[in-house]
Protein backbone atom coordinates (compact mmCIF):
# COMPACT_ATOMS: atom_id res chain seq x y z
CA UNK A 1 0.00 0.00 0.00
CA UNK A 2 1.26 3.95 -0.77
CA UNK A 3 1.47 5.79 2.24
CA UNK A 4 -0.07 9.28 1.67
CA UNK A 5 1.20 12.34 3.24
CA UNK A 6 -1.57 13.49 5.76
CA UNK A 7 -2.97 16.56 4.18
CA UNK A 8 -4.51 13.97 1.15
CA UNK A 9 -7.81 13.64 0.88
CA UNK A 10 -9.24 9.95 0.36
CA UNK A 11 -10.16 9.09 -3.44
CA UNK A 12 -14.10 9.75 -4.10
CA UNK A 13 -14.48 12.60 -1.90
CA UNK A 14 -14.93 16.39 -3.11
CA UNK A 15 -12.05 17.84 -2.46
CA UNK A 16 -9.99 16.12 -5.10
CA UNK A 17 -9.73 16.96 -8.97
CA UNK A 18 -10.23 14.54 -12.11
CA UNK A 19 -7.86 15.55 -14.51
CA UNK A 20 -7.34 13.91 -18.26
CA UNK A 21 -4.41 13.49 -19.04
CA UNK A 22 -4.57 12.56 -22.68
CA UNK A 23 -4.91 10.56 -25.11
CA UNK A 24 -3.36 12.95 -27.01
CA UNK A 25 -1.01 14.22 -24.84
CA UNK A 26 2.58 14.42 -25.80
CA UNK A 27 4.08 12.67 -23.09
CA UNK A 28 1.75 9.41 -22.79
CA UNK A 29 3.21 7.98 -26.17
CA UNK A 30 0.70 7.44 -28.68
CA UNK A 31 -2.95 7.26 -27.03
CA UNK A 32 -3.16 6.61 -23.58
CA UNK A 33 -5.51 8.24 -21.84
CA UNK A 34 -4.86 8.30 -18.03
CA UNK A 35 -7.65 9.91 -15.32
CA UNK A 36 -6.14 11.48 -12.66
CA UNK A 37 -7.49 11.90 -9.40
CA UNK A 38 -5.55 15.02 -7.64
CA UNK A 39 -5.19 17.27 -4.96
CA UNK A 40 -3.39 20.03 -5.46
CA UNK A 41 -0.25 18.53 -6.56
CA UNK A 42 -0.58 15.47 -5.39
CA UNK A 43 -2.07 11.98 -7.00
CA UNK A 44 -4.49 10.46 -5.35
CA UNK A 45 -5.41 7.99 -7.69
CA UNK A 46 -4.35 6.95 -11.51
CA UNK A 47 -6.62 5.38 -14.03
CA UNK A 48 -5.26 4.08 -17.67
CA UNK A 49 -8.02 4.06 -20.31
CA UNK A 50 -6.81 1.83 -22.79
CA UNK A 51 -8.04 0.74 -26.21
CA UNK A 52 -8.46 3.46 -28.67
CA UNK A 53 -5.89 1.58 -30.56
CA UNK A 54 -7.61 -1.46 -30.54
CA UNK A 55 -7.81 -2.80 -34.28
CA UNK A 56 -8.72 -6.63 -33.42
CA UNK A 57 -5.45 -8.26 -34.82
CA UNK A 58 -6.06 -11.48 -32.36
CA UNK A 59 -9.52 -11.95 -33.96
CA UNK A 60 -8.13 -10.84 -37.75
CA UNK A 61 -5.22 -13.41 -37.19
CA UNK A 62 -8.05 -16.28 -37.13
CA UNK A 63 -9.23 -15.23 -40.73
CA UNK A 64 -5.56 -15.80 -42.74
CA UNK A 65 -3.54 -18.43 -43.34
CA UNK A 66 -0.56 -19.03 -40.89
CA UNK A 67 2.01 -17.07 -43.32
CA UNK A 68 0.05 -14.06 -43.57
CA UNK A 69 -0.08 -13.57 -39.90
CA UNK A 70 3.81 -12.07 -40.31
CA UNK A 71 2.61 -8.56 -41.43
CA UNK A 72 -0.10 -8.21 -38.45
CA UNK A 73 2.93 -8.90 -35.94
CA UNK A 74 4.82 -5.74 -36.80
CA UNK A 75 1.75 -3.43 -36.18
CA UNK A 76 1.61 -4.53 -32.57
CA UNK A 77 5.04 -3.35 -31.07
CA UNK A 78 5.99 -0.71 -33.73
CA UNK A 79 9.00 -0.03 -32.22
CA UNK A 80 10.46 -3.47 -32.40
CA UNK A 81 8.64 -5.25 -35.38
CA UNK A 82 11.03 -8.11 -35.69
CA UNK A 83 11.09 -9.47 -31.87
CA UNK A 84 7.45 -9.69 -33.01
CA UNK A 85 8.19 -11.49 -36.22
CA UNK A 86 10.38 -13.45 -34.40
CA UNK A 87 8.35 -14.50 -31.61
CA UNK A 88 5.55 -15.42 -33.72
CA UNK A 89 7.69 -17.22 -36.48
CA UNK A 90 9.80 -19.47 -33.56
CA UNK A 91 6.33 -20.07 -32.49
CA UNK A 92 4.92 -21.82 -35.38
CA UNK A 93 8.24 -23.12 -35.95
CA UNK A 94 7.55 -24.75 -32.78
CA UNK A 95 4.45 -26.16 -33.91
CA UNK A 96 5.37 -27.40 -37.01
CA UNK A 97 8.47 -28.93 -35.44
CA UNK A 98 10.76 -27.22 -37.88
CA UNK A 99 14.15 -25.53 -37.37
CA UNK A 100 16.19 -23.25 -39.24
CA UNK A 101 20.02 -23.60 -40.05
CA UNK A 102 22.19 -21.60 -38.38
CA UNK A 103 23.06 -18.71 -40.17
CA UNK A 104 19.16 -18.14 -40.36
CA UNK A 105 19.15 -18.23 -36.67
CA UNK A 106 22.22 -15.84 -36.21
CA UNK A 107 20.83 -13.59 -38.58
CA UNK A 108 18.00 -13.00 -36.64
CA UNK A 109 19.79 -12.72 -33.99
CA UNK A 110 21.80 -9.66 -35.45
CA UNK A 111 18.25 -7.96 -36.58
CA UNK A 112 16.43 -8.76 -32.87
CA UNK A 113 19.93 -6.61 -31.38
CA UNK A 114 19.73 -3.94 -33.98
CA UNK A 115 16.05 -3.89 -33.03
CA UNK A 116 16.66 -3.57 -29.57
CA UNK A 117 19.21 -0.66 -30.18
CA UNK A 118 16.47 0.92 -32.27
CA UNK A 119 13.49 0.43 -29.56
CA UNK A 120 15.94 1.76 -26.60
CA UNK A 121 17.18 4.73 -28.72
CA UNK A 122 13.33 5.75 -29.54
CA UNK A 123 12.99 5.00 -25.65
CA UNK A 124 16.19 7.45 -24.57
CA UNK A 125 15.26 10.16 -27.00
CA UNK A 126 11.46 10.77 -25.78
CA UNK A 127 12.28 9.78 -22.00
CA UNK A 128 15.26 12.82 -22.32
CA UNK A 129 12.86 14.96 -24.16
CA UNK A 130 9.75 14.92 -21.64
CA UNK A 131 11.93 15.97 -19.67
CA UNK A 132 13.55 18.63 -20.69
CA UNK A 133 16.69 17.45 -22.25
CA UNK A 134 15.75 18.58 -26.13
CA UNK A 135 19.34 17.49 -27.75
CA UNK A 136 18.98 13.72 -26.90
CA UNK A 137 16.58 13.57 -28.97
CA UNK A 138 18.05 14.51 -31.65
CA UNK A 139 21.50 12.66 -31.10
CA UNK A 140 19.59 9.35 -30.89
CA UNK A 141 17.22 9.55 -33.78
CA UNK A 142 20.33 10.11 -35.73
CA UNK A 143 21.49 7.00 -34.82
CA UNK A 144 18.36 5.35 -35.23
CA UNK A 145 18.50 6.81 -39.31
CA UNK A 146 21.46 4.32 -39.48
CA UNK A 147 19.44 1.64 -37.68
CA UNK A 148 16.23 2.06 -40.51
CA UNK A 149 18.43 2.17 -43.22
CA UNK A 150 20.33 -0.40 -42.26
CA UNK A 151 16.69 -2.43 -42.26
CA UNK A 152 15.77 -0.92 -45.29
CA UNK A 153 18.79 -2.49 -46.56
CA UNK A 154 18.29 -6.20 -46.09
CA UNK A 155 14.43 -5.78 -45.96
CA UNK A 156 12.73 -3.17 -48.20
CA UNK A 157 11.45 -1.27 -45.40
CA UNK A 158 12.45 1.00 -42.51
CA UNK A 159 9.45 0.10 -39.64
CA UNK A 160 6.75 -2.66 -40.98
CA UNK A 161 10.28 -5.17 -41.94
CA UNK A 162 8.38 -8.53 -42.02
CA UNK A 163 11.65 -9.69 -42.46
CA UNK A 164 11.91 -13.29 -40.47
CA UNK A 165 9.30 -15.57 -42.42
CA UNK A 166 8.33 -19.19 -40.62
CA UNK A 167 11.25 -21.30 -41.57
CA UNK A 168 13.59 -18.70 -42.19
CA UNK A 169 14.04 -15.18 -43.34
CA UNK A 170 12.61 -13.64 -46.35
CA UNK A 171 15.57 -12.74 -48.21
CA UNK A 172 19.39 -13.24 -47.76
CA UNK A 173 21.16 -9.96 -46.74
CA UNK A 174 22.68 -8.00 -49.48
CA UNK A 175 26.65 -8.00 -50.45
CA UNK A 176 27.40 -5.14 -48.58
CA UNK A 177 25.32 -5.39 -45.55
CA UNK A 178 27.76 -6.94 -42.73
CA UNK A 179 30.24 -4.33 -43.85
CA UNK A 180 27.97 -1.36 -42.94
CA UNK A 181 26.50 -3.21 -39.60
CA UNK A 182 29.90 -3.40 -38.50
CA UNK A 183 30.81 0.10 -39.34
CA UNK A 184 27.80 1.37 -37.46
CA UNK A 185 28.89 -1.28 -34.65
CA UNK A 186 32.57 -0.08 -34.19
CA UNK A 187 30.94 3.54 -34.25
CA UNK A 188 28.17 3.20 -31.82
CA UNK A 189 29.70 3.01 -28.14
CA UNK A 190 30.95 6.11 -28.59
CA UNK A 191 27.82 7.50 -29.37
CA UNK A 192 26.45 5.98 -26.55
CA UNK A 193 29.00 7.86 -24.31
CA UNK A 194 28.05 11.04 -25.74
CA UNK A 195 24.18 10.02 -24.35
CA UNK A 196 25.68 9.03 -21.30
CA UNK A 197 27.41 12.40 -20.85
CA UNK A 198 24.68 14.83 -21.32
CA UNK A 199 22.44 12.52 -18.75
CA UNK A 200 24.02 10.70 -16.76
CA UNK A 201 25.49 13.21 -14.72
CA UNK A 202 23.39 15.98 -15.36
CA UNK A 203 21.75 17.15 -12.18
CA UNK A 204 18.49 18.29 -13.46
CA UNK A 205 18.37 14.49 -15.33
CA UNK A 206 19.25 13.54 -11.84
CA UNK A 207 16.47 15.37 -9.63
CA UNK A 208 14.03 14.29 -11.94
CA UNK A 209 14.95 10.34 -11.94
CA UNK A 210 16.74 9.57 -8.79
CA UNK A 211 13.66 8.34 -6.26
CA UNK A 212 10.92 8.60 -8.39
CA UNK A 213 8.80 5.63 -9.08
CA UNK A 214 10.16 3.69 -7.15
CA UNK A 215 9.12 -0.27 -7.75
CA UNK A 216 10.11 -2.94 -5.45
CA UNK A 217 11.33 -6.55 -6.38
CA UNK A 218 8.20 -8.08 -4.85
CA UNK A 219 5.67 -5.68 -5.92
CA UNK A 220 7.20 -5.30 -9.45
CA UNK A 221 7.09 -9.35 -9.63
CA UNK A 222 3.19 -9.51 -8.29
CA UNK A 223 2.47 -6.90 -10.96
CA UNK A 224 3.58 -8.79 -13.86
CA UNK A 225 6.32 -6.27 -15.01
CA UNK A 226 8.48 -7.19 -17.23
CA UNK A 227 11.90 -6.40 -19.01
CA UNK A 228 14.10 -2.95 -17.74
CA UNK A 229 11.28 -2.64 -15.20
CA UNK A 230 11.04 -5.18 -13.36
CA UNK A 231 15.59 -5.67 -13.68
CA UNK A 232 15.75 -2.18 -12.82
CA UNK A 233 14.10 -3.49 -8.93
CA UNK A 234 16.87 -6.09 -9.20
CA UNK A 235 15.07 -8.95 -10.27
CA UNK A 236 17.79 -10.91 -12.51
CA UNK A 237 15.72 -12.35 -15.38
CA UNK A 238 16.36 -12.23 -18.78
CA UNK A 239 15.18 -14.71 -21.41
CA UNK A 240 17.46 -14.89 -23.69
CA UNK A 241 19.93 -16.20 -21.23
CA UNK A 242 17.36 -18.05 -18.71
CA UNK A 243 15.42 -19.87 -21.78
CA UNK A 244 17.73 -19.40 -25.14
CA UNK A 245 16.00 -19.30 -28.43
CA UNK A 246 17.26 -18.95 -31.85
CA UNK A 247 20.91 -19.68 -30.64
CA UNK A 248 21.57 -16.86 -28.32
CA UNK A 249 23.42 -19.83 -26.29
CA UNK A 250 25.89 -18.83 -28.29
CA UNK A 251 26.71 -15.52 -27.02
CA UNK A 252 28.03 -13.99 -24.45
CA UNK A 253 26.71 -10.79 -22.27
CA UNK A 254 25.98 -9.35 -18.94
CA UNK A 255 22.38 -8.93 -17.82
CA UNK A 256 22.45 -5.49 -15.64
CA UNK A 257 20.45 -5.29 -12.86
CA UNK A 258 19.34 -2.08 -11.30
CA UNK A 259 19.00 -1.59 -7.07
CA UNK A 260 16.86 0.93 -6.26
CA UNK A 261 14.09 0.16 -8.91
CA UNK A 262 13.29 3.99 -9.64
CA UNK A 263 13.19 5.68 -12.97
CA UNK A 264 16.84 6.04 -12.63
CA UNK A 265 17.44 2.58 -12.05
CA UNK A 266 15.95 1.59 -15.11
CA UNK A 267 17.34 4.26 -17.25
CA UNK A 268 20.68 2.50 -16.41
CA UNK A 269 19.51 -0.69 -16.97
CA UNK A 270 18.55 0.59 -20.61
CA UNK A 271 21.71 2.37 -21.32
CA UNK A 272 24.14 -0.38 -20.19
CA UNK A 273 21.38 -3.13 -22.50
CA UNK A 274 22.62 -1.02 -25.31
CA UNK A 275 26.02 -1.43 -24.80
CA UNK A 276 25.54 -5.03 -24.34
CA UNK A 277 23.16 -5.29 -27.51
CA UNK A 278 25.86 -3.70 -29.49
CA UNK A 279 28.58 -6.07 -28.50
CA UNK A 280 26.06 -9.09 -29.77
CA UNK A 281 26.22 -7.95 -32.72
CA UNK A 282 29.75 -7.59 -32.67
CA UNK A 283 30.21 -11.36 -32.14
CA UNK A 284 26.95 -12.31 -34.63
CA UNK A 285 29.19 -10.56 -37.08
CA UNK A 286 32.79 -12.45 -35.87
CA UNK A 287 31.40 -15.93 -36.20
CA UNK A 288 28.85 -15.27 -38.72
CA UNK A 289 28.43 -18.96 -39.96
CA UNK A 290 28.16 -19.96 -43.62
CA UNK A 291 24.93 -21.80 -45.77
CA UNK A 292 21.61 -21.52 -46.27
CA UNK A 293 19.41 -19.03 -44.39
CA UNK A 294 15.92 -20.93 -44.95
CA UNK A 295 14.95 -24.31 -43.23
CA UNK A 296 14.38 -27.00 -46.02
CA UNK A 297 10.62 -27.57 -45.54
CA UNK A 298 9.55 -26.91 -49.11
CA UNK A 299 5.52 -27.42 -48.18
CA UNK A 300 6.41 -24.40 -45.52
CA UNK A 301 8.85 -22.04 -47.11
CA UNK A 302 8.49 -20.34 -50.68
CA UNK A 303 10.84 -21.79 -53.07
CA UNK A 304 13.22 -19.76 -54.67
CA UNK A 305 12.43 -17.09 -57.42
CA UNK A 306 15.22 -18.72 -59.72
CA UNK A 307 14.21 -22.32 -58.87
CA UNK A 308 10.35 -21.59 -59.82
CA UNK A 309 11.45 -20.83 -63.43
CA UNK A 310 13.38 -24.07 -64.00
CA UNK A 311 11.56 -26.77 -61.78
CA UNK A 312 7.76 -27.89 -62.07
CA UNK A 313 7.57 -28.60 -58.32
CA UNK A 314 9.05 -25.52 -57.16
CA UNK A 315 6.16 -23.83 -58.92
CA UNK A 316 3.64 -26.17 -57.57
CA UNK A 317 4.80 -25.46 -53.81
CA UNK A 318 4.40 -21.87 -54.64
CA UNK A 319 0.95 -22.13 -55.84
CA UNK A 320 0.19 -24.46 -53.01
CA UNK A 321 1.54 -22.36 -50.21
CA UNK A 322 -0.07 -18.89 -51.69
CA UNK A 323 -3.49 -20.47 -52.46
CA UNK A 324 -3.65 -22.68 -49.46
CA UNK A 325 -1.30 -22.02 -46.70
CA UNK A 326 0.19 -25.37 -45.09
CA UNK A 327 -1.45 -27.17 -42.12
CA UNK A 328 -0.18 -27.20 -38.83
CA UNK A 329 -0.08 -30.61 -36.49
CA UNK A 330 -2.90 -29.85 -33.81
CA UNK A 331 -1.62 -28.63 -30.28
CA UNK A 332 -0.38 -25.32 -28.96
CA UNK A 333 2.16 -23.53 -27.97
CA UNK A 334 3.57 -20.42 -25.58
CA UNK A 335 6.60 -18.89 -27.13
CA UNK A 336 8.71 -16.10 -25.02
CA UNK A 337 10.85 -13.81 -26.10
CA UNK A 338 12.88 -10.88 -24.30
CA UNK A 339 11.63 -7.95 -26.10
CA UNK A 340 12.82 -4.31 -25.49
CA UNK A 341 10.18 -3.95 -23.08
CA UNK A 342 9.83 -7.21 -21.29
CA UNK A 343 8.55 -10.46 -21.78
CA UNK A 344 6.93 -10.89 -25.20
CA UNK A 345 4.81 -13.85 -25.57
CA UNK A 346 2.54 -15.40 -28.60
CA UNK A 347 0.09 -18.18 -27.48
CA UNK A 348 -0.82 -20.01 -30.30
CA UNK A 349 -3.42 -22.65 -30.78
CA UNK A 350 -4.11 -24.91 -34.09
CA UNK A 351 -6.38 -27.15 -35.02
CA UNK A 352 -4.85 -28.90 -37.52
CA UNK A 353 -5.91 -26.61 -40.48
CA UNK A 354 -3.87 -24.10 -42.63
CA UNK A 355 -5.75 -21.07 -40.44
CA UNK A 356 -4.69 -20.30 -36.18
CA UNK A 357 -7.45 -21.39 -34.41
CA UNK A 358 -6.57 -18.83 -31.44
CA UNK A 359 -3.56 -16.57 -31.37
CA UNK A 360 -2.74 -14.67 -28.53
CA UNK A 361 -0.04 -11.68 -27.81
CA UNK A 362 1.02 -11.33 -24.50
CA UNK A 363 2.51 -7.97 -24.40
CA UNK A 364 5.05 -6.97 -22.26
CA UNK A 365 3.30 -3.28 -22.35
CA UNK A 366 0.13 -4.35 -21.01
CA UNK A 367 1.55 -5.84 -18.20
CA UNK A 368 4.18 -3.06 -17.58
CA UNK A 369 1.16 -0.42 -17.46
CA UNK A 370 -0.27 -1.96 -14.70
CA UNK A 371 2.21 -0.87 -12.44
CA UNK A 372 1.88 2.86 -13.51
CA UNK A 373 -0.52 3.16 -10.12
CA UNK A 374 1.81 1.23 -7.70
CA UNK A 375 4.53 3.66 -8.70
CA UNK A 376 2.40 6.75 -9.54
CA UNK A 377 0.03 7.52 -6.55
CA UNK A 378 1.07 9.60 -3.79
CA UNK A 379 2.95 11.62 -6.02
CA UNK A 380 3.22 14.52 -7.96
CA UNK A 381 2.00 15.27 -11.45
CA UNK A 382 4.96 15.93 -13.09
CA UNK A 383 6.22 12.33 -11.93
CA UNK A 384 3.61 11.05 -13.82
CA UNK A 385 5.63 11.64 -17.17
CA UNK A 386 9.02 10.20 -15.79
CA UNK A 387 7.43 7.01 -15.00
CA UNK A 388 5.90 7.24 -18.35
CA UNK A 389 8.66 7.44 -20.15
CA UNK A 390 10.55 4.70 -17.79
CA UNK A 391 8.22 1.86 -18.60
CA UNK A 392 8.86 2.62 -22.14
CA UNK A 393 4.89 2.02 -23.32
CA UNK A 394 3.89 1.46 -26.50
CA UNK A 395 0.06 1.70 -27.16
CA UNK A 396 -0.11 -0.30 -30.15
CA UNK A 397 1.29 -3.62 -28.17
CA UNK A 398 -1.37 -2.60 -25.53
CA UNK A 399 -4.02 -2.47 -27.59
CA UNK A 400 -3.28 -4.61 -30.10
CA UNK B 1 13.39 -32.47 -35.88
CA UNK B 2 10.21 -34.43 -36.24
CA UNK B 3 7.49 -34.03 -33.23
CA UNK B 4 7.61 -36.55 -30.76
CA UNK B 5 3.97 -37.74 -29.45
CA UNK B 6 1.97 -35.70 -26.58
CA UNK B 7 2.40 -37.47 -23.00
CA UNK B 8 -0.99 -37.41 -21.32
CA UNK B 9 -0.52 -40.12 -18.73
CA UNK B 10 -0.36 -38.38 -15.75
CA UNK B 11 1.61 -41.19 -13.86
CA UNK B 12 4.39 -40.35 -16.56
CA UNK B 13 4.41 -36.88 -16.01
CA UNK B 14 4.84 -36.63 -11.74
CA UNK B 15 8.54 -35.75 -11.75
CA UNK B 16 7.43 -32.07 -12.58
CA UNK B 17 7.20 -30.23 -9.81
CA UNK B 18 3.71 -28.00 -10.72
CA UNK B 19 2.06 -31.28 -11.36
CA UNK B 20 3.69 -32.92 -8.02
CA UNK B 21 2.91 -30.12 -5.85
CA UNK B 22 -0.90 -30.28 -7.44
CA UNK B 23 -1.66 -33.70 -6.95
CA UNK B 24 0.15 -33.65 -3.11
CA UNK B 25 -2.48 -31.19 -2.76
CA UNK B 26 -5.61 -32.56 -4.08
CA UNK B 27 -5.41 -35.01 -6.77
CA UNK B 28 -9.23 -34.63 -8.08
CA UNK B 29 -9.01 -31.15 -8.77
CA UNK B 30 -6.59 -32.09 -11.69
CA UNK B 31 -8.60 -34.07 -13.97
CA UNK B 32 -5.95 -34.15 -16.79
CA UNK B 33 -2.29 -33.59 -18.08
CA UNK B 34 -0.59 -33.31 -21.00
CA UNK B 35 3.72 -32.89 -22.32
CA UNK B 36 3.27 -31.66 -25.85
CA UNK B 37 6.14 -29.72 -28.13
CA UNK B 38 8.08 -29.31 -24.46
CA UNK B 39 5.86 -27.69 -22.44
CA UNK B 40 3.58 -29.22 -19.45
CA UNK B 41 -0.30 -28.42 -19.34
CA UNK B 42 -2.44 -28.87 -16.61
CA UNK B 43 -6.31 -29.11 -16.17
CA UNK B 44 -7.53 -28.12 -13.25
CA UNK B 45 -11.28 -27.97 -12.51
CA UNK B 46 -12.86 -24.54 -12.49
CA UNK B 47 -14.02 -24.49 -9.22
CA UNK B 48 -10.25 -25.21 -7.43
CA UNK B 49 -8.80 -22.59 -9.52
CA UNK B 50 -7.92 -20.42 -7.30
CA UNK B 51 -6.58 -22.30 -4.41
CA UNK B 52 -4.78 -24.26 -6.89
CA UNK B 53 -2.87 -20.61 -8.59
CA UNK B 54 -2.14 -19.68 -4.87
CA UNK B 55 -0.68 -23.56 -3.33
CA UNK B 56 2.06 -22.89 -6.70
CA UNK B 57 2.70 -19.24 -5.80
CA UNK B 58 3.27 -20.21 -2.49
CA UNK B 59 5.39 -23.52 -3.19
CA UNK B 60 8.84 -23.33 -1.38
CA UNK B 61 10.90 -25.41 -3.58
CA UNK B 62 9.70 -23.61 -7.00
CA UNK B 63 7.45 -20.66 -6.21
CA UNK B 64 5.15 -20.29 -9.79
CA UNK B 65 5.58 -16.36 -8.61
CA UNK B 66 5.12 -14.83 -11.66
CA UNK B 67 1.60 -14.66 -13.63
CA UNK B 68 2.77 -14.27 -17.80
CA UNK B 69 -0.93 -14.38 -19.30
CA UNK B 70 -4.21 -15.38 -19.03
CA UNK B 71 -6.21 -15.99 -21.89
CA UNK B 72 -8.96 -17.82 -23.21
CA UNK B 73 -9.90 -19.97 -26.40
CA UNK B 74 -13.48 -20.56 -27.53
CA UNK B 75 -14.32 -24.38 -28.69
CA UNK B 76 -17.69 -23.06 -29.60
CA UNK B 77 -19.81 -25.13 -30.59
CA UNK B 78 -18.78 -27.77 -28.39
CA UNK B 79 -19.23 -28.04 -24.84
CA UNK B 80 -17.48 -26.61 -22.07
CA UNK B 81 -16.98 -24.34 -24.46
CA UNK B 82 -14.66 -21.93 -22.94
CA UNK B 83 -11.10 -23.31 -21.89
CA UNK B 84 -9.65 -20.18 -19.77
CA UNK B 85 -5.19 -20.52 -19.92
CA UNK B 86 -3.06 -19.36 -17.35
CA UNK B 87 0.75 -19.10 -18.59
CA UNK B 88 2.96 -19.14 -15.20
CA UNK B 89 6.92 -18.74 -14.62
CA UNK B 90 8.87 -19.31 -11.63
CA UNK B 91 11.28 -16.91 -11.51
CA UNK B 92 13.74 -18.30 -9.03
CA UNK B 93 13.87 -22.02 -11.51
CA UNK B 94 12.62 -20.47 -14.72
CA UNK B 95 9.91 -23.36 -14.69
CA UNK B 96 7.12 -23.06 -16.97
CA UNK B 97 3.79 -24.12 -16.62
CA UNK B 98 0.12 -23.73 -18.14
CA UNK B 99 -2.83 -24.38 -15.74
CA UNK B 100 -6.13 -24.55 -17.96
CA UNK B 101 -9.62 -24.72 -16.43
CA UNK B 102 -12.78 -25.76 -18.76
CA UNK B 103 -15.74 -23.08 -18.25
CA UNK B 104 -19.24 -24.08 -19.77
CA UNK B 105 -20.92 -22.14 -21.73
CA UNK B 106 -25.00 -20.86 -20.83
CA UNK B 107 -23.45 -18.60 -18.11
CA UNK B 108 -19.27 -18.34 -18.54
CA UNK B 109 -17.98 -17.84 -14.82
CA UNK B 110 -14.85 -18.69 -13.23
CA UNK B 111 -13.10 -17.36 -9.97
CA UNK B 112 -10.73 -14.30 -10.29
CA UNK B 113 -7.62 -15.09 -9.12
CA UNK B 114 -6.62 -10.99 -8.69
CA UNK B 115 -6.45 -12.16 -5.30
CA UNK B 116 -3.14 -14.65 -6.04
CA UNK B 117 -1.34 -12.41 -8.52
CA UNK B 118 -2.71 -8.36 -8.97
CA UNK B 119 -1.26 -9.02 -12.49
CA UNK B 120 -4.37 -10.47 -13.42
CA UNK B 121 -6.35 -7.53 -13.18
CA UNK B 122 -5.98 -6.50 -16.59
CA UNK B 123 -5.89 -9.73 -18.51
CA UNK B 124 -9.12 -10.94 -16.51
CA UNK B 125 -10.82 -7.53 -18.21
CA UNK B 126 -9.76 -8.48 -21.71
CA UNK B 127 -10.75 -11.99 -21.31
CA UNK B 128 -14.29 -10.66 -20.00
CA UNK B 129 -14.38 -7.96 -22.89
CA UNK B 130 -13.60 -10.11 -25.51
CA UNK B 131 -15.13 -13.69 -24.65
CA UNK B 132 -17.94 -12.42 -21.96
CA UNK B 133 -16.14 -15.15 -19.44
CA UNK B 134 -17.00 -13.04 -15.84
CA UNK B 135 -14.31 -13.18 -13.07
CA UNK B 136 -16.32 -13.21 -9.51
CA UNK B 137 -14.38 -11.23 -7.01
CA UNK B 138 -12.35 -9.26 -9.48
CA UNK B 139 -12.29 -5.81 -7.92
CA UNK B 140 -13.48 -3.82 -11.31
CA UNK B 141 -14.96 -6.31 -13.94
CA UNK B 142 -15.42 -3.57 -16.51
CA UNK B 143 -14.53 -3.22 -20.70
CA UNK B 144 -11.19 -2.75 -21.24
CA UNK B 145 -11.14 -2.58 -25.05
CA UNK B 146 -13.87 -1.92 -26.38
CA UNK B 147 -16.17 1.05 -25.86
CA UNK B 148 -18.59 0.33 -22.73
CA UNK B 149 -21.86 0.08 -24.89
CA UNK B 150 -20.21 -2.13 -27.47
CA UNK B 151 -22.61 -4.96 -27.38
CA UNK B 152 -21.08 -8.61 -28.09
CA UNK B 153 -17.99 -9.95 -27.34
CA UNK B 154 -15.60 -9.91 -30.30
CA UNK B 155 -13.07 -12.86 -29.89
CA UNK B 156 -16.10 -15.54 -29.54
CA UNK B 157 -16.32 -17.94 -32.58
CA UNK B 158 -19.66 -17.02 -33.16
CA UNK B 159 -18.69 -13.20 -33.97
CA UNK B 160 -18.21 -12.64 -37.48
CA UNK B 161 -15.11 -11.29 -38.61
CA UNK B 162 -16.46 -8.02 -39.96
CA UNK B 163 -18.77 -7.62 -37.08
CA UNK B 164 -22.64 -7.31 -37.13
CA UNK B 165 -23.34 -4.71 -39.86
Amino acid sequence: MTQFPATVAEPGQDKTLVLNMGPQHPSTHGVLRLVLEIDGETIVRIRPDIGYLHTGIEKTCEAKFYQQVVPLTDRIDYLCPMTNNLTYCLAVEKLLGIEIPPKGQWMRVLMNELTRINSHLVWLGTHAMDLGAMTVFLYCFREREDILRLFEMVSGQRMMTSYFRIGGLALEPPIGFFDKVKKFADRFPGNVDEYEGLLTGNPIFLMRTKGVGLLSAEDAIALGAGGPTLRGSGVDIDLRRDDPYTGYENFKFKVPLGKDGDVFARYVCRVQELRESIGIVQQALAGMPEGPTKADAPKVVLPDREKMKTQMEALIYHFKIITEGFTVPAGEVYQAVESPRGEMGYYIVSDGTAKPYRVHMRGPSFANLQSLAKMCEGHLIADVVAVIGSIDVVLGDIDR
Amino acid sequence: MALAPAITDIEQLKSHPALARLLGWNATAVPAAKFDRDELTIWVEKSFIREACAILRDDPACPFNYLCDLTCVDWYPSEPRFEVVYHLLSIPTKERVRLKARVDGSSPAIESVTSVWPAANHYEREVFDLFGVRFTGHPNLQRIMMPDNWEGHPLRKDYPVEGYR
